[in-house]
């Protein structure tokens, strides 16, 4: 690292010209202003739309799958890979902070899989998806599968180029969560409210859930449906196969 | 925390602009509608510039408040969150201020 003698307050690597210590700048009102009006997220966006792109070339649907921790997406993707396999070629994404475990989980399906380690980042960005659209090189006419990381806040501000956005709420988590999280809820296109199998030992009002979300979204789909049992997966089969 | 990835976008497209030249402002749109806190975002400011012609420089946080019209009876109204309901009842509402998050301008030299 450069340093300089003269200025020991301003030993830090700096790509800007001297002579300017910090200290010294000028009051505001003496640089130059100027103009961006740019989205923030212009970048992401950009390199969202060109995944977009290259999967509709492709004939390729990517679904953005999304929901708090243990919802129970890998259990629906495990079921669904499974079902779907013969249909239609089904790869999946796996976003993952740390571990490989949900990818390994989906590879037992032998279903072809693609892992993309976030480390501290809380949700997958458009970036991230090119590297596993290019790691994975889908065939013509798949369903693209994303297990984006477990937050209700953070993936729903990030586009992938994905079709289209699912949420996942379990019957465990409380049935006001669409109000708690209205951006995610929001931005789905569907909502699968699952582990049904334990509505018997909850208190979760499917009914009430699904008008909590139509106040923030009102033309949303909402299926209800078990991962563990198979409870209403047709519904979301069928709604899938929509995804053109 | 989604406000380090947006800081960080920020930081990246103003440094890319001022080529080489300090900046010493940066001024932002983040709408109360959005998901983004600011203070969480003046916070992640203050990190992500160290190091870069961005370093040292201020952050402004502009708010847009939240406002809807009903596309039923076209009444224009406040929403403080993304509960899109009408007084008339209508839930058919376009969001027309809020949800802005844009880089609005910077000061350099
Ligand atoms: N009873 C019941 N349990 C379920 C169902 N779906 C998933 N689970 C269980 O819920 C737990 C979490 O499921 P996962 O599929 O790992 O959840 P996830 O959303 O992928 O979790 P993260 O990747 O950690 O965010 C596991 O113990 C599953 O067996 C269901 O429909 N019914
Ligand atoms: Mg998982
Ligand atoms: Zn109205």
């Amino acid at each position: 690292m450069l340093r300089e003698d003269d200025a020991p307050d301003h030993g830090h690597p700096h790509p800007h010209p001297h002579p300017r210590p910090h200290e010294r700048r000028q009051p505001s009102g003496a640089g130059e202003t100027v103009t961006i009006e740019q989205k923030v997220l212009a970048k992401n966006d950009l390199l969202a739309e060109r995944n977009r792109t290259w999967m509709t070339d492709r004939g390729v649907v990517a679904v953005n799958m999304m929901s708090s921790p243990g919802a129970g997406k890998t259990t629906l993707l495990e079921r669904a890979v499974t079902d779907l396999g013969g249909r239609r070629p089904v790869a999946v994404v796996e976003g993952d902070q740390e571990t490989r475990l949900d990818a390994d989980r989906i590879r037992r399906t032998g279903c072809a899989v693609v892992q993309v380690n976030t480390g501290a980042g809380c949700h997958l960005d458009a970036e991230m998806m090119r590297d596993a659209l290019t790691a994975l090189s889908p065939a013509e006419g798949s369903l693209l599968m994303v297990e984006n990381v477990g937050n209700l806040v953070c993936p729903a501000l990030f586009d992938l180029g994905e079709r289209s956005k699912v949420v996942i709420i379990s019957v465990t988590e409380g049935t006001d969560k669409p109000l708690k999280y209205p951006y995610m809820f929001a931005a789905a296109d569907l909502i699968l409210i699952n582990k049904s199998d334990l509505l018997p030992y909850v208190d979760f009002d499917v009914e009430q859930c699904a008008r909590h979300a139509r106040s923030v979204n009102p033309d949303v789909r909402v299926l209800t449906v078990s991962a563990t049992t198979g409870e209403g997966l047709s519904h979301w089969y069928d709604w899938l196969a929509e995804q053109r | 925390m989604h406000e380090l990835a947006i800081t960080q976008s920020v930081v990246d497209s103003v440094c890319e602009r001022a080529g080489g030249r300090p900046v010493r402002s940066v001024r932002v749109r983040v709408g109360v509608l959005t998901a983004v806190v600011p203070d969480s975002m003046r916070f992640c400011f203050g990190l992500v510039t160290e190091g870069t012609a961005a370093e040292g420089a201020q952050l402004e946080i502009d708010q847009p408040p939240g406002a809807g019209r009903c596309r039923t009876c076209a009444v224009a109204f406040t929403l403080t969150d993304l509960i899109l309901l009408c007084p008339c009842g209508s839930a058919d509402v376009e969001i027309t201020s809020g949800q802005e998050l844009q880089i609005v301008s910077m000061e350099v030299g």
